[in-house]
Parts: C-alpha cells; structure tokens; sequence
C-alpha cells in the first residue's frame, strides 16, 4: 500500500467536507478498495472513513418503503427480521455476498458506489427500480450504474441510503466464479406493481444490465417455463479463463430460470 | 501518522502509526501477536481472522485506524484465562490442523460462526460458512468435525463455551 | 500398542502451540537491527536487461542497500544448481543453462528476480523497489513446452539448443515394439497433466544473518531440508563453508515439496545481510509465491498399451513432453524421469514397457517435485489407460484391472523397481464395498430422473517412496544419498530426546516418533521430546519429502534405539547380575524374564550417567546415532473410487462420494495417517477439479492469484472415506510404507474417469471445471 492519510468522519457534512481534499476516497467497509490499494492499484491520497457515522446505519422499513442505510454492512442486511419479511430477497443476497468476515464489514453503500461488475447488489437495485439517496440528491437505479466501477456519483458525493418498495416476489441466483467466488452470472429478478424487472450483473461487458427479453416473457407468464424459449446472446458478454460469453449466456438463463423458481 | 487505540485480549493498548498500517501488521509488529498470520494478498485466505467487536473479520484488509476504538480479539487471548477454548480442544481431539499456520485463522472463524448458529450446525452449513478460510492440508474433513463436534459441545454449555462469542 | 505407543490413535503433541497462536514460522521472527528486503522482479517473460539504475530508489526514505546481480557475482555467490544428472538416450549429459540468483544479463520469467532492496520497513522496501529503473529489451517468448522444442521458437538459454534440455528413456524399446505386433488390440491416448502452483498456506520466507565477529551466518527458511539447504548454499553457492553456516527451519507452514528447494532469496538474504551489515527478512506475498514457488506436474502424454485376445497387456509405450520452465530447480530432472516413468507397471503384469521423455526450457516458473512428484503424472496416463481400455473392450474397468494385477512378489518390473509386497485385490475388495460399486447403476437412474449425469471411476495406484537405497540413486545419477539419521539421547533421569533429520511441517512427527520411543521404552510421550529442523542441534540429515520420514526416518530412529536398548540391557544385566539375554523392556521397566527383577527405566538411565557400577570397560552415558539407508524404495498401493453428479446445465460436477482404500503398510498413528490421505485427496481433486496454472501467449501468469487461481474450498468437496489394509513392508524394521503423497497421487484418475463416465465420452482436459465439463457436454 502507498502512503495514504486516514480520516475517520463523524458526520456526512464532515465527510463531504473530507472528500474534497486531493484526490480522497470514501472508505467504508473497505473490502474492494483496500485491497486495491494493497496490491497499489489503488492509490488515493487520503481516505475518509464513513463506516461509523450513525446516520449512516440501520434498516427502516414503512410499510412497503425500504430504506437501507449505506453504511449498514452486508451481515446486518442478510440478518435482518424485517427484511427477510418484507424483502427477503434482498436479505439473502446479502447473506451471499463474499464469506462471513468480508459481509461483517462491507456494506451496501460501499458495494453500490463501487459499481464491481461482479458485485451483487447493483443487480437487485436495477432489479428492484430502487432509489440511491446521496448527500445532495436522488438518483434513480436506472441512472445511477453507467458503467464499469463507473456511477452517476458526483466528486465528493456520498451515498447515504438505498431506498426501495417491496417488491410482491424477488430473487436471486448467482454462479460463482471457482477462484473469486464473485459472479460470473447473478441474476435478479422481481415483480413488483410496475412490472417484471431482471437485472444481471457479473456477465455484462459494461456491467450490470436488464435482459428485456426475459422481462417481457415474465411480465406475461411469471413462471421459469417462460425464460426457457429466450435465447440469450453471447455478444457484449465478459469472456475469460473461467467463462466464456458463451457459458455467461447460458447461465444467464439458468440462472434467471432458478431465480424465478424460487421467487415462487 | 495516526493514533490507534486498541482493547486487545483486554488489555488496552495505544500507539501511533503509519496511517497505512493494517490492523494484522500492528497486531503482528506493534504487540508481537503472530499468531494472526498472512496468506494471501487479496483477502481470500482467511488465516488473519480476529474478532473485532465480536465479529469475525479478516485483519488483512481493515486498517489499524479504522480499528481504533475497538476491542479485538486474536487466538492468542481466544480461550481468556482458561486452558483452551473449546473450539481449540476440537480442533486437537480431531486433528482439524496439520501444518497449523491456518489454524488460528480457522479457530477464531469457527468460533464466530458457531455463535452466529445457536441452533447448531450441520455439515454442509459449516463447509458454506468456511468460504473465508483456506487450508491446503487437512481437505477440511477434520476441520468440519471439530467444528461440529464444537458446536456440540458449547451448546450442551461444555467448558469455557460461555466465553465463546 | 498400548495407549500412547505404535497403532494408538494419539492427538497430536504440536498442536497446543499451533491452537493457541504460539507457532514461530519464519516471518513472526524478530531479531535486532532487522530490516526487511523486497525483490524487483521481471515483468517480462523474456528480456535482456540492457541497464539498471539503483542511484533514485537508494536515495527513498529508509533504504539501506539496493543490490544486483553484478555485485552478487562480483562477490563469488555461484548459481542455482540441479541435483540430479540425467543422460539423454544418446549418453550425454542433460543441458543445464545457468540461473543466477539475481538476473544478470537476462531475464526469462515473469518473476525473475532482478535487484533486491534492503529497507527499514517492508513498506519502504516496496515504494524503492518501484523506483528502481530497469531497461529491458524484450524477446519473443514461449511456454508451451509443446511448441517450445518447433524451428523459430526463441532459445531461452544457449546451453540447450531448441530449448531440449534431455531426450531420456527407459526400458526396452525393442522388446515393447515387439509386444505391438502381437497385439490383438491397441488403445491410445492423449493426456495433459496440468500445471499446478503449490500454495503452502505460509509463504516462503528467510531471515539472513550475519553475525561479523564469529564470521558465521544464520539462515531461519521455510525449508523441509534444513541440511540439503546448508549443504548446497555452502558446496555451491559459495555463501560460507558448513561449520560457518546455520540452517534453521523452525515451525513451517507446509511444504508439499515447494519448501525443499533453495531458491534466490533465502541466498540473497544470506550474502545481503553481510553486505549491508544488518539482518535482512524477507517474506514473500501470495502473489510472489504464484510468480516464484517451484510449480508442479505440466506433462503432455501420448501412450499407447498393447492388449493380446484376452486382454492381458502385452506392452506399453509412453512418450513424455515435460515443461521444466527457465531454468532447472534442484530436483527437476529426477521428477519426471526416475520419480515418474519407473511407476508406468502400475499395479499390472506388464512383460514390455518403453517410455521417452523430454525436458524442456520455457519462460515460465521451474517446475519441480509437488505432492507426489511424477507418481501422479504417471498414475494418471496409467489409471486413464485401464479405464479407457476397459471401456473399448466394453468390459468392466474392475475386471480388466483384476485380469492384470500382480500377485507375486516380490516382482521385477520392466522399468527397475521392484515390488516387495503388496495385495491389490484387497484394496481393490475394499474400495468397492465401501463405495458400494455393485450398487451404482441404481444411483445413476435415480440421479437421471432429477436431472443429473452421475459417473464412477476407479483408479488403482502404486507409488514408490520411502527414498531412496543411496547407491542406487547414486548410479542413477542423484548428487546426494537418500538416507536418513537420528541420534537418541536418553538423559539422567530418563527422559529422552531424538534428533531427527527429518522435518515436520505439518506431519506430526513429534507426536508418531514418540510413539516409536514410547513402544519401544515404555517412556511417556510427554517425556519425549522431537528434535528437528537446525544445523546446528541436528547431525546431518536428508529432510522430509517423498513420503520418506516415516520409512525412512523412523527406521534411522528404530536402528538407534536398537543400540540404547543393546547398552541399557547390558546394564541392566550387571546391575541385575543376570544374563543379557534374559533381560526384556516392558511398561518403561528392565525386567529378568521369569523372575521378579527389574530396573525401573528412570534407574537404569541414571546408572549409565553415575557410572557408579558399569560393566567393565563401557563408557558412561546412554546416547546412540543411526544412519539408516534403505535397501529399497517403499511401495503404497491402493484404490480410489470418486462417484460424481454432474448438473448438465452448468457443468458443475459435484463429488457425491470418495472413497480411499490403501495399504500403508504398518501404521503409527491411524488418526495423523487418515489426515494425510484426506490432505492428499483435496489437492488430488483441486487439481482434477479447480486448479490449473494458466500462463497467456506473452507469458503473463493468469493465475497470479486467489481471484483466479482456484484453491479447494471445504464447500468444494466432500467427506472422505477412508480405510487401510496392511500387507508390512519387508525392506525396513518397522514395516512402513508411507503415506503422505497417496491421496494426491490416486485421485486425479478416479475423478477424471468417474466424470468421462458421465459424460460418455474422454474428450476433456483437467481441471474439469464448470465450463470444460459444460463444453464438454456439448460437444459430443
């Protein structure tokens, strides 16, 4: 690791105030960033630690609002009793994320502003039309992943919660890469009063993306027969030593069929 | 530089460090604590795990900045002022470790996981939970049975197990 | 056996230490004025270096010395050897290029060391290390050692011309040419043993000190050869004359054959320490262990196997092509020559066999013995062959191994071993009830109706270990002899120390060798104390490898307790005023047969310390040396059978059962043995299964990590079930055959078959992963 300055910020004010000095990063769980910056392929000049900031923390759930505070790290979110009811999808993913030691520190702040391509929540925001609150704004899932470890966030914009409405059946299922286990293909689904939405991440040359054709074929027949007839192209798919676009494209599918299965 | 404030195996311990510190290297370098080891340099290995707060966490990829404030616990101060933790007398009566440099990682991760799962665990549990921890010379069939046996053991309320969290 | 002696199941006396964080391994050693090296490596597969600037990374914060390799030669330091001569077919001797502990001149793989830097801390050390200016002119690069030997391919060491370092056979070409025109059938195959990266859970490390007013120097290494490592640093790499020279190889964290060898940084270290005036540490990190550990296997194999009308083998013929990498690790000859084709019998009645091997040069790492070291290799072209066979002829693979088996010992194999004892059938018998063969077609229809493609294999191994009769290796070109030594101290009261110059990095030896002591004196375990791993408390000794310690070791142990026990039933007799050959040991007491005399053993030994009362003319004290060299190599057998569910959607293949039967020989401890086999297994089904070392066409190593690199997880395999038959081995006193290369060395096959089973085809390539095993499916 190169030299870095640490800053631990007790508020969000203090941690924008941070961010703006040299080129400062947030950390929260840490648990991509740091070890970038390990193996030096991340050097930030100064580290703002957000993960203790109170407002920052906690699960609220009003009626079927959502809201998961950024720093809330993935063990809270997978053990959460309200969340299993209300969003249980949800609540497992989290519980796949990583091992046990890595979700006690990551949070979904962290995940979504990072943007890994093979991480698994952006999927279940796009899945879910969530909403990233940050700092100064709202932005729309929709808008919000625009690319490899890209986002619509702002310099010195920080995260500070992920809101969304229950949706009425969700799931996810993910392939693991045997080395990483980060996914090759995770696949999100999930109907909620607007629709069908499947999001997936860890296949996607330009990361997490909807697959309409799948969306319109449930949108019909909710059911994994109706996902059976689409073929899923290989062409804007990652391709390496673990899977070619080819094997993505078919776990695409497999794994779409068995997360709508299990959403029942 | 950064002020690092630590409770380590209860003992409160302070320093001032690199900011680039990580929370293994002052353990390691700053107390002498080498029983928390390095294996990988992209957090997968599992053989630095130390609780923090209670919590299993790789000591490799948090800073000893971000720690401060804490109170940690390393296999050192595992079994707190009795013989051994029960955990580490099941890891010996099943031969859960042969080369022994993931071992302390493998304990202080069985010993979180068994208090994640106060109901008990089962074998395909324990080996989904052991995602974090890698070991090249047991083929983890020993360590699964410590720690099943483990978990036995604490739940009938066996010695030491009330420290186990 | 008695509860702590041979037999007994005993936990392990290291482990208190190990489970409670108070193992010392090489990097939690402190020692004053340390400071900590870091290496700048080649970033480049193959390059000559045309300039080295050192002047900006000297001048960071907390450097001590930035050195190269013109100042290490300047110095006399010499270059890496390999031990082991081989002859190619034509009689001259293997073509050997030189490897410089730091580059000089040229580099010729990714993680060649070039210049190390010397520096307060280890973070210091790093930021230096990228401001070293290096020049490189890059050359084209190979490493695929099957394309290596092709017109045009770059030359990686002038020494050896189309990269060939020995064309090498064994066996009767005449005689196996002769058995394939007689044959009534023939079946070949094309196999690739895949390349595999060691990965100890402890990185490799060295503390190198210097210590000027002695003139002497103190290496603590992750070594499973402390003395080997001595010897060779001070014979040939010039670092200090043995007496000058301390070796420590204090608690380590595996080995699997990656710690045997002496590589550039713990010779680096040594000659840094004394240049710069300080100890110098240096550990490596995970990646530098993927880039620099010695990896293993990397064959590519054609065979072909002769059958007559009954199908009995007639003949087999191998050709070899085995990737050494850049330069030759120090027993990278043997590997895949007197390690490898000397198994290609395998469990059968083979009259012919005729092997070519061919070693060659590549930019990539070295390659070297790994867990098994060429047994694995050649139990795979075997066990693939009789599986393969079998399922041409339509037959069962139990019944053709059965029509093959040797049942006589001991037997002469064409390829120079020879076989002492051994009951195939049994193992055979074993593995089947226990996996209930008889039973598999049932689970395979049950599998098919949830959708899965179940498979059986079987693989029925032998291996040859315990290494090795010293003169025979030494007419087959080794630079060392194979025994090993011990020297047993009794003390005053009794208690009792043996020097030992195995090594234990995982193996338990402080537990089973006191187990020895235990049987034999009746001492307790906790009064016997293992003495392993420094040159300077232990006599010269050959170091742990090949599944030799217990065979090996132990016997060189037996043979000095043979001379205690002489001496202490002498005294016993005086003391006793009886005849010596009327005194017996039991439950830790000298006894006179058929009386009611005895001398308690705590007695006895403080009477050979007084020396009050001695038969005439013996020297007080009670402490005999061994030097134990076998008269033969050791020879595991058994059968492995793995069942697997494969789901066709993914290509995920799932282990649903494992089962091990093999005869060890006698058993010291059965709970450390069953672990080795379980050991064994994981790394033979991580390398069936996940792991596979993937260098791109620019001799970038992919697998440069745990990101892509694919350990075994405990979520990746199943429980094991094993057991043991026992027919004792005749060549050393305590029956030993070895047990800890086993596992890895019959799994790969029984996966491999069990999963082409499945498939219905032989169209794959280890590691069968997710997507091979899915684009397997659909290609056939």
């Amino acid at each position: 690791m190169y030299s870095v300055n640490y800053h631990r910020a007790s508020s969000v004010a203090e941690a924008a105030t941070l961010l703006k000095s040299g080129d400062a990063k947030a950390l929260s769980g840490g648990m991509t960033l740091l070890p970038a910056m390990k193996t030096r392929l991340a050097a930030p000049s100064d580290v703002v630690d957000i993960a203790r900031i109170g407002e920052l923390k906690g699960i609220k759930v009003s009626g079927r609002t959502v809201t998961i505070g950024a720093a809330t790290t993935h063990a809270e979110v997978a053990s959460s009793a309200e969340l299993k009811k209300t969003a249980p999808a949800v609540a497992e993913l989290a519980g796949m994320i990583g091992d046990p030691h890595v979700r006690h520190r990551g949070t979904i702040g962290g995940s979504v502003a990072n943007n890994d391509p093979a991480a698994d929540y952006p999927s279940a925001l796009l899945a879910l039309g969530a909403t990233v609150v940050t700092n100064s704004r709202e932005i729309a899932a929709d808008d919000f992943f625009t690319g490899l470890f890209e986002t619509a966030l702002e310099d010195g914009e920080i995260i500070t919660a992920i809101r969304f409405e229950a949706p009425e059946k969700a799931a996810y299922e993910k392939f693991r890469n045997p080395a990483s286990r980060y996914a090759i293909a995770g696949v999100f689904v999930a109907r909620t009063g607007s629709g069908v939405r499947v999001a997936v991440t860890g296949a996607g040359e330009n990361g997490v993306f909807r697959q309409g054709d799948m969306e319109a074929a449930l949108a019909k027949n909710f059911a994994a027969s109706a996902v059976e007839g689409i073929s899923v192209s290989a062409d804007g798919l990652m391709s390496d030593i673990h899977a070619s676009s080819e094997y993505r494209a078919n776990l695409v599918k497999v794994m779409a069929k068995r997360a709508v299965a299990k959403a029942g | 530089m950064s002020d690092v404030s630590l409770v380590v195996n209860g003992k409160s311990v302070s320093a001032t460090v690199e900011d680039r510190t990580l929370l293994v290297q002052f353990l390691r370098e700053n107390l002498g604590l080498t029983g928390t080891h390095v294996g990988c340099d992209t957090s997968q290995c599992g053989a630095c795990v130390v609780h923090v707060d209670g919590k299993a966490v790789k000591s490799c990829t948090i800073l000893a900045a971000q720690a401060s404030g804490s109170e940690i616990v390393t296999i050192e101060g595992l079994a707190n002022g009795a013989d051994l933790h029960p955990v580490q007398i099941a890891f010996k009566e099943n031969h859960g470790l042969q080369c022994g440099f993931c071992t302390p990682g493998m304990i202080m991760a069985a010993t979180d996981m068994i208090a994640r799962h106060p109901g008990g665990l089962d074998e395909k549990t324990v080996r989904a939970e052991l995602e974090g921890n890698i070991c090249r010379c047991t083929g983890y069939h020993n360590i699964v049975k410590a720690i099943l046996a483990a978990s036995e053991v604490m739940a009938k309320g066996g010695a030491g197990s009330a420290k186990a969290a | 056996m008695g509860i702590e002696g041979i037999g007994a199941r005993v936990a392990r006396k290291e482990d208190k230490r190990f489970i409670t964080g108070l193992g010392r391994y090489v990097d939690d050693m402190v020692v004053p004025g340390m400071k900590h090296a870091v290496f700048v490596r080649s970033p480049h597969a193959h390059a000559e270096i045309v300039s080295i600037d050192v002047s900006a990374a000297q001048a960071m914060p907390g450097v001590i010395g930035v050195l190269t390799g013109k100042e290490l030669k300047a110095d006399g330091i010499g270059n890496l050897i390999c031990g082991w001569m081989i002859h190619s077919k034509d009689g001259t001797p293997m073509k050997m290029g030189a490897w410089s502990p730091l580059a000089v001149g040229k580099v010729r793989y990714v993680g060649d060391a070039v210049v190390v830097v010397v520096a307060d801390t280890k973070g210091q050390a790093r930021d230096a290390a990228e401001a070293v200016q290096i020049e490189y002119k890059e050359l084209p690069s190979v490493t695929d050692a099957s394309k290596a030997m092709d017109a045009g391919q770059p030359q990686i060491h002038p020494e050896a011309e189309n990269n060939l370092i020995f064309d090498w056979e064994i066996g009767n070409g005449d005689e196996t040419a002769a058995a394939f025109t007689k044959a009534a059938h023939v079946v070949k195959i094309d196999l690739i043993n895949n390349r595999l990266i060691p990965n100890a859970m402890e990185p490799r490390a060295a503390l190198g000190v210097y210590d000027k007013a002695e003139d002497h120097y103190t290496c603590w290494t992750t070594s499973q050869n402390p003395h080997v490592a001595r010897l060779v640093m001070s014979a040939f790499y010039n670092i200090a004359p043995e007496n000058k020279l301390r070796v420590i190889a204090p608690d380590v964290g595996g080995g699997f054959g990656s710690k045997i060898y002496i590589y550039p940084e713990e010779i680096v270290c040594l000659w840094a320490s004394k240049k710069t005036g300080v100890p110098v540490k240096w550990a490596a990190d995970r990646t530098e262990s993927f880039l620099c550990d010695a990896h293993g296997r990397d064959h590519h194999t054609h065979a072909e196997m002769a059958f007559d009308k009954d199908h009995k083998i007639l003949g087999f013929k191998v050709g070899m092509q085995v990737n050494l990498g850049a330069y030759m690790s120090l027993f990278s000859s043997v590997t895949p020559t007197y390690l490898c084709a000397t198994l290609l019998s395998g469990q059968y009645n083979i009259p012919a066999i005729h092997a070519n091997v061919k070693a060659i040069y590549t930019n990539t790492a070295p390659v070297d013995a790994y867990r098994g070291a060429g047994r694995p290799e050649t139990t795979f072209v075997v066990e693939r062959m009789m599986e393969v066979a079998a399922r041409q002829f339509g037959m069962s693979p139990v019944e053709l191994r059965r029509k093959n088996f040797i049942r006589e010992f001991p037997h002469q194999t064409p390829v120079i071993l020879m076989y002492d004892a051994g009951d195939y059938d049994a193992s055979l018998d074993a593995a089947l009830k226990a996996s209930d063969y008889a039973g598999f077609p049932a689970r395979k229809e049950a599998a098919k109706a949830k959708g899965k493609l179940r498979g059986i294999g079987l693989s029925c191994y032998i291996e040859a270990c315990g290494i090795a009769p010293s003169a025979a290796v030494g007419s087959l070109g080794a630079g060392v002899g194979l025994w090993e030594s011990a020297e047993v101290r009794v003390n005053a009261v009794g208690t009792i120390e043996v020097l030992t110059g195995s090594h234990s990095h995982g193996q338990g030896h402080e537990t089973t060798f006191a187990q020895l002591v235990n049987s034999r004196f009746g001492v307790p375990l906790d009064s016997v104390s293992i003495v392993h791993g420094d040159t300077d408390k232990v006599q010269m000794g050959m170091g742990t490898y090949g599944s030799r310690s217990g065979a090996v070791g132990m016997s060189a142990i037996a043979k000095a307790l043979d001379k205690v026990e002489a001496k202490a039933k002498k005294i016993a007799a005086h003391l006793m005023e009886a005849d010596e050959g009327d005194i017996v040991i039991e439950n830790g007491e000298l006894k006179v047969a058929g009386t009611d005399k005895k001398v308690p053993w705590f007695q006895l030994a403080l009477a050979a310390y007084t020396a009050h009362n001695l038969p005439a003319g013996m020297e007080p004290g009670l402490k005999e040396t061994a030097f134990y060299d076998p008269s033969n190599f050791t020879f595991p057998a058994g059968c492995y059978v793995c069942e697997v569910e494969i789901d066709p959607e993914t290509g995920v293949t799932e282990i649903v059962q494992f089962v091990a039967a093999d005869d060890f020989g006698n058993i010291i401890n059965p709970m450390i043995v069953e672990g080795q086999v379980h050991g064994g297994i994981a790394q033979g089904v991580g390398q069936a299964l996940l792991e596979g070392a993937v260098y791109d066409a620019g001799g970038q190593l992919l697998t440069a990590s745990y990101m892509d690199y694919t350990m075994p997880r405990a979520s990746d395999l199943p429980s094991f079930q094993v057991s043991t038959s026992n027919t004792p081995c005749p060549s050393n006193p305590l029956g030993i055959k070895g047990c800890g290369e086993a596992g890895a060395i019959g799994s790969p096959p029984a996966v491999i078959n069990a999963i082409t089973d499945a498939l219905g085809h032989e169209d794959l390539v280890m590691p069968a992963t997710p997507l091979k095993v899915w684009n397997a499916l659909r290609k056939h």
